[in-house]
């Protein structure tokens, strides 16, 4: 009992990881049609920024009030980026899709050598709080703080969007562009905006991931992102582009799955078995668990 | 007198294939025969003993020089095979280091563990990465665009972790699978055999091309253009557009895979970095920065890239870069550094990659000497 409560709730914390990813690729996905792969670039800012925060920011440090501030200064580098890479190089390809993901595999290439050229490619020890090494008991299982912190973060970010989509007039425009975009620009509305908002909200979900897995794991390396990234991709076609609530659906079972077969079978069997779920969804319920409409 | 000329209006490069387009000058006669050209030369390569210092170390004919031209005209190939997918179909499919993968990893786990002869291992392999293309296929072509993208994505990823895991011990995992050479012909072993595989490398390159050219050039590549410019248009033509895909994914699957065996041999083994997403990201970049959909364009950017590649690491640890503040040398001395900033500005800038440059030039060309000739 101890073990299923155990993989139970360091399964959820990968869910966490996946969803602060996923949760930002899937509406930029939905809004703007973009595939955005220089996601996983947001994260190693966001995780890169916090690590030199942490070190070299007056009032940061690796511990209690001193770490959040390290922590906000990596999800603000974390938006910086991602509006930066928004109004540069995404907006003046602007309904050409292909020619905008190739900028981002472009940029997610440059970007992750451009990490590996600052601070080399080794792994790097992450400053975490103390408290974030020790372990809590849950039912008699002895969870690790650093999960628990990020299934935490998850699910305030969970809110935050919803709440954000459902009761403000930019959520609405967004939830509206989704749906149906020409409609919204016929409105009159300048969906561009939109655009940048929703690339700042993904760019800092996916920074506090870069920040929060990096306290998870303790260490900090360049190509972090791309290998989450592969799996978010996954969690996001699951759900349902352009669905905040799939994308968080999908990723508490893939991470289930993926922690209970790699526990209970082969190390690496549940990366497989994910990638056999996003198979069975794709031919049974093509459009994911959602669909294309934001639900909120 | 000045005005016997009326300075006509170029036609619009992308309208008509390059090849059809008759231009004028001395150049123009030649061009059909410039891949023959460029074939002789690369036939002659290997006998030559010129030095060019800068760009390769050491002769034309040192080992080194050719394994590296090798490598690079094995990715001309692939390039080459992808655009079959990416430039001509329109499917922007992210798992294509798959099927190379199979064709590295199939080659040398049958010499190495199962002890086969080459050409056994050859055919069962490239057979083999064909079956996997049409299956995989079969399932991803289920969905269009980018989700397509996506779930070959992941297909890739479920290979990249089959070999980092080293199940069943076959793959060596992280170490990577050298290949056992003991079984092989003796022609393709050793140090001073490397221009036997530089001739496999070109011959492969050859057979790639020439089954693109075909394909595109028959009644199914017609399709398959049409596929790119407008796939609902071909479904009320009454075609299955799932089918016609299919078969250009196995196409490339199967290229892929021979690509594969070819690699094993000049690299000597299998490691566990092609099998990576980065790889196709990179055949992605190839073919962009040569010109998706050209003749020649995927090739030339296969090359290139493989040689720049090879040759930044050389460049960026190089007195010169030294000598520049930190700033600059440091991310000079990242080879994926100045190739995704030159992608990037590719996509911008020369959205038909290097192909379309010469178009681009002589209208440039043109419109520089019409104002002179006027005046």
């Amino acid at each position: 009992m101890d073990t299923v409560i155990l993989l139970t709730l360091t399964g959820l914390g990968l869910s966490a990881l996946y969803f602060l990813v996923a949760s930002g690729l899937s509406l930029v996905f939905g809004l703007a049609d973009v595939l955005n792969f220089a996601h996983g670039l947001f994260l190693g800012v966001g995780a890169y920024a916090t690590w030199w925060a942490a070190g070299n920011l007056p009032g940061a440090g690796g511990d209690g009030f001193g770490f959040v501030l390290a922590v906000a200064f990596g999800v603000l580098a974390g938006t910086l980026v991602a509006i930066l890479v928004e109004l540069v190089l995404i907006r003046p390809l602007y309904s050409r899709t292909i020619e905008q993901v190739l900028v981002t595999v472009g940029l997610s290439l440059a970007g992750v050598a451009l990490l590996q050229a600052t601070w080399g490619a080794d792994p790097r020890t992450f400053p975490r709080p103390d408290w974030t090494r020790e372990v809590t008991s849950v039912l008699g299982a002895n969870v690790p703080n650093g999960g628990l912190l990020l299934i935490i973060a998850a699910v305030v970010v969970l809110a935050a969007i919803l709440s954000f989509l459902r009761w403000t007039r930019y959520g609405l425009v967004i939830r509206a562009g989704v749906e149906n975009r020409e409609m919204v620009t016929a409105l009159g509305i300048d969906v561009r905006k939109a655009f940048t908002l929703v690339f700042a909200i993904g760019g800092a979900a996916a920074a506090l991931a870069g920040a929060l897995g990096s306290v998870y794991f303790g260490t900090v390396s360049p190509g972090q992102g791309g290998s989450l990234l592969i799996f978010a991709f996954i969690v996001v076609v699951i759900g349902g582009m352009g669905s905040v609530v799939g994308s968080a659906y999908a990723a508490v079972a893939v991470g289930l799955l993926q922690q209970f077969v790699n526990y209970y079978g082969t190390s690496g069997l549940g990366d497989i078995c994910v990638v056999g779920l996003l198979a069975v969804v794709l031919l049974l319920r093509p459009q994911g668990i959602a669909g294309k409409v934001a639900t909120a | 007198m000045t005005e016997v000329k009326s300075p006509e209006v170029p036609a619009p490069p992308a309208a008509v294939p390059s090849e059809l387009t008759p231009t004028g000058g001395r150049w123009g006669r030649l061009r059909p025969f410039l891949p023959l050209v460029a074939l002789a030369v690369a036939l002659i390569l290997p006998y030559s003993t010129l030095e060019l210092h800068g760009i390769f170390e050491g002769p034309l004919n040192s080992p080194g020089t050719l394994q590296l031209l090798a490598v690079c005209l094995v990715f001309g190939g692939l390039a080459a095979g992808y655009d079959l997918l990416f430039g001509r179909t329109g499917m922007l499919s992210f798992g294509h280091a798959l099927y190379f993968a199979a064709g590295v990893y199939g080659t040398d786990i049958l010499v190495t563990k199962a002890g086969l002869p080459l050409w056994q291992a050859a055919i069962l392999t490239i057979t083999g990465g064909t079956i996997l293309a049409a299956l995989l296929g079969a399932i991803a072509l289920r969905t269009v665009g980018i989700a397509f993208a996506m779930v070959t994505l992941a297909f890739a990823q479920v290979g990249a972790i089959l070999v980092a895991r080293d199940f069943g011990g076959l793959t060596g995992g992280e170490e990577g699978l050298p290949l056992d050479v003991s079984g092989l012909p003796q022609g393709l072993v050793g140090v001073s055999n490397t221009v036997n595989l530089y001739w496999l490398a070109l011959a492969y390159l050859v057979v790639v091309v020439l089954v693109v050219h075909r394909v595109s050039g028959s009644p199914t590549g017609r399709v398959l253009a049409g596929l790119r410019d407008d796939e609902r248009r071909i479904g009320v033509l009454g075609l299955d557009p799932y089918r016609f895909k299919l078969v250009a994914f196995t196409l490339a699957g199967g290229l892929a895979a021979g690509g594969g065996v070819v690699y094993t041999l000049i690299v000597g083994g299998a490691s566990p970095h092609i099998t990576s997403s980065e790889l196709t990201l990179s055949l992605l970049v190839m073919v962009v920065l040569g010109g998706p959909g050209t003749r020649w364009g995927p090739v030339l950017g296969g090359i290139l890239y493989m040689y720049l590649d090879h040759r930044l690491v050389a460049f960026g640890t190089s007195d010169a870069v030294d000598a520049l503040p930190a700033f600059l040398s440091r991310p000079l001395s990242q080879p994926l550094f100045v190739l995704g900033t030159v992608f990037i500005l590719a996509v911008y800038f020369f959205p038909g990659g290097l192909a379309s440059l010469a178009p681009r030039l002589a209208l440039l060309r043109h419109s520089l000497r019409t104002p002179r000739r006027n005046g």
